[in-house]
């Protein structure tokens, strides 16, 4: 009897450490976003309405829950808020037209190079961000081959220059951001069966239509991941527009950077901060709900 | 049809097609007539050309050389949607993004056709998913899905259905229920049906013709009895059923039949039963047609003498014997669980005896293992 009582509570305080042990290995996981996600959020948050100690040095900063300093910065940059939005736009686009009949060709016209396309994809990573987006001021550059041979092609005057401008932002960026549009359109062209392809094409469909009503339609969740991972970092990106652009297209990332680093004006920055995060997720939410492609993932 | 004259419609004649892929002949110069309306099946082992050939009548894949015509027009270089044919796909290849109706109404809706609610409506009623129209094709069973795939294609009444080994994937119980079903269908709505299968009882259960390939040759083609009773090579009598095939030599003939020399024990073989040209021959039987017993029981007909039973596996409907000859050959023989014959234990010495006619002769100089143990891959 002894015996049998012992199995029975070796066999509860089983069952007892089964269901603590999700949440032990939950742990450090959950341990690691609230020290390093949730508390600087936190006291990011609190920066934002922190107004300047009066007659005190620079970088001094008292609480005073002065909702008004969202105005006042949301005010201050409104030009660099709307070019954010247009360049990352920009750039998505760019890239999406870009990677799109990339990635088609990768998933189903590559053949044996598939896995070599797909490395030489990754590439550039293996390059530093910064040293990548300087090498596109040589190349867009006087001394590069582009500008000299659209002067040839008489595309461009001979006084037009191509860096410190708009478009070397955004063309930074859609070089920058390409990778992560390409890989998951790659990923969901990938996983379409050829068959139904064939099928479309069986079913009098050519492939003009079978492009538009079968290949578009699945490959779908690709394009809004892709979209996704371009668009997030581009409308927060300011090494691009910092290395590539003059001070007429500076982004909000930009500003973010000289009022945290520069002016120290930690309560605007932490208030531009917490804007562009509002607008990206805002954005992102309304995006995915209309392009209904939840079921499909 | 709406873009497919009555032109179109007629009989598949596929003339001296072959199918080259690099160095591997897929199809080998091969001539055939499928006629309107009946339900055609082409079987054979998996890489016999079967599916090559399918796909070149779909448009799917070129053939290196040779024609293909529907009644008399020329659809050699045709586009696959300029053909007037439909495919089943091996696993349905249904559009995953479009409902259930979508799916079905898919060419009806290329073509521009004007009723598609109406017709979609009354196809899903024939292969009986009335209700599953607003669905998802992930949301149906193997067996849904299998009658959506069938429902989309014949709602564009084509010309000529293909069926690439439609059933493949579902289980053996519904995958009988779908034989029958598509069998009634084909007769219901008179379309010309190709279907694609290895699995010989399934293409026997169906078609009123089959056509037994390969290594992407024809080997014989004409009605499943035939097929089975008088198979004319070693392949198809060991691919359609199972056979018995030993050696033997012609001793002599006389009138309608000849006697054949089998290690030393005579037996008789009717003149139009034998396809050998020369007296080398393959004497074939089909192990229900033979009756076994002990050595002083059976004395009618062809005999066969000095046999042990080896081993006895009983199937319910039949008990499966093999018996040991002393050549040292092993044949198969099935007898009926009719209460006839008595119960034989390995070991025992037997008699095999069957009915003159069931004989049937093969060339001599043919492997007796052809085709044997390669039904039921994929």
């Amino acid at each position: 009897m002894a015996f049998l009582q012992a199995a029975a509570t070796r066999a509860t305080s089983f069952t007892g450490k089964k269901g603590r042990l999700p949440y032990l290995l939950l742990a450090p996981g959950l341990f690691w976003l609230f020290a390093f996600f949730v508390l600087p959020i936190l006291n990011l948050a609190a920066t934002s309405t922190q107004t300047p100690v009066v007659g005190g040095d620079t970088g001094q900063f008292v609480q005073t829950f002065r909702l008004a300093n969202y105005i006042d910065a949301f005010n201050a940059s409104r030009e660099q808020f709307a070019r954010s939005f247009i360049y990352a736009t920009l750039a998505t686009l760019l890239a999406l037209a870009i990677s799109y009949p990339l990635a088609y060709a990768i998933a189903f016209r590559s053949g044996k190079f598939k896995n070599f396309l797909l490395v030489l994809v990754v590439a550039p990573f293996f390059v530093s961000f910064l040293l990548r987006t300087v090498a596109w001021k040589q190349i867009l550059g006087e001394s590069g081959f582009v500008v000299p041979t659209l002067r040839a092609l008489h595309i461009i005057g001979p006084q037009t220059t191509l860096t410190a401008s708009a478009l070397a932002v955004v063309t930074g960026m859609t070089y920058n951001f390409l990778p992560f549009m390409t890989l998951p359109l790659y990923a969901s062209l990938e996983r379409i069966d050829p068959r139904t392809l064939e099928a479309s094409n069986d079913l009098y469909a050519n492939g003009v239509t079978t492009f538009r009503k079968v290949t578009l339609p699945l490959s779908m969740p690709g394009v809004v991941a892709g979209t996704l991972l371009t668009f997030i970092p581009a409308a927060g990106d300011y090494v691009n527009a910092a290395i590539l652009g003059n001070p007429n297209t500076t982004m909000l990332g930009n500003v973010i950077d000289s009022r945290f680093f520069r002016i120290v004006d930690y309560p605007t920055a932490a208030a531009l901060s917490f804007m562009l995060m509002a607008a990206i997720l805002i954005l992102v939410t309304v995006y995915i709900r209309k392009s209904g492609t939840d079921e499909l993932v | 049809m709406a873009d497919a004259s009555t032109s179109s419609h007629g009989d598949l004649k596929l003339t001296r097609i072959t199918k080259s892929f690099g160095d591997f002949t897929a199809v080998d110069d091969m001539t055939l007539t499928i006629p309107q309306g009946s339900f055609f099946a082409l079987l054979g082992p998996s890489g016999c050309g079967k599916t090559t050939t399918l796909r070149m009548i779909a448009g799917l894949e070129e053939p290196t050389a040779g024609s293909i015509h529907i009644g008399d027009t020329d659809i050699t270089t045709k586009k696959p949607y300029q053909r007037p044919v439909n495919t089943v796909f091996q696993n349905y290849a249904l559009f995953p993004h479009l409902s259930i109706f979508e799916n079905v109404a898919f060419g009806l809706r290329r073509r521009g056709v004007k009723d598609v609610k109406e017709q979609v409506e009354k196809v899903l009623k024939l292969v009986e998913l009335p209700h599953f129209a607003d669905r998802k094709p992930t949301q149906l069973s193997g067996g849904q899905q299998q009658r959506i795939a069938l429902a989309r294609a014949i709602v564009n009444r084509p010309a000529l259905l293909l069926l690439d080994e439609p059933l493949g994937a579902l289980d053996l119980k519904l995958r009988r229920q779908m034989q029958i079903e598509l069998k009634w269908i084909q007769t219901e709505v008179g379309l010309t049906f190709v279907h694609v299968t290895h699995d010989q009882e399934e293409a026997m259960t169906m078609a009123d013709t089959i056509a037994v390939m390969n290594e992407g040759r024809i080997e014989q083609m004409g009605s499943p009895a035939e097929l089975y009773e008088s198979p004319c090579t070693a392949f198809v009598a060991n691919f359609l059923g199972q056979s018995n095939l030993i050696r033997g030599k012609i001793e002599s003939s006389d009138g309608e039949s000849s006697v054949v020399q089998v290690n030393g024990q005579k037996i008789s073989l009717l003149k139009s039963r034998n396809r050998s040209s020369t007296s080398s021959v393959l004497i074939g039987i089909r192990p229900e047609k033979i009756r076994i017993g002990l050595p002083e029981g059976l004395t009618s007909g062809n005999t066969l003498t000095g046999g042990i039973v080896s081993d006895v596996s009983f199937v319910g409907v039949s008990t499966q014997y093999v018996v040991e000859m002393p050549w040292k050959q092993d044949l198969m023989v099935f007898e009926q669980n009719d209460g006839g014959t008595p119960t034989l234990r390995a070991g025992d010495p037997v008699t095999l005896s069957w009915n003159e006619p069931f004989t049937f002769g093969l060339d001599g100089s043919e492997d007796v293992n052809a085709g044997a143990e390669m039904d039921g891959e994929a």
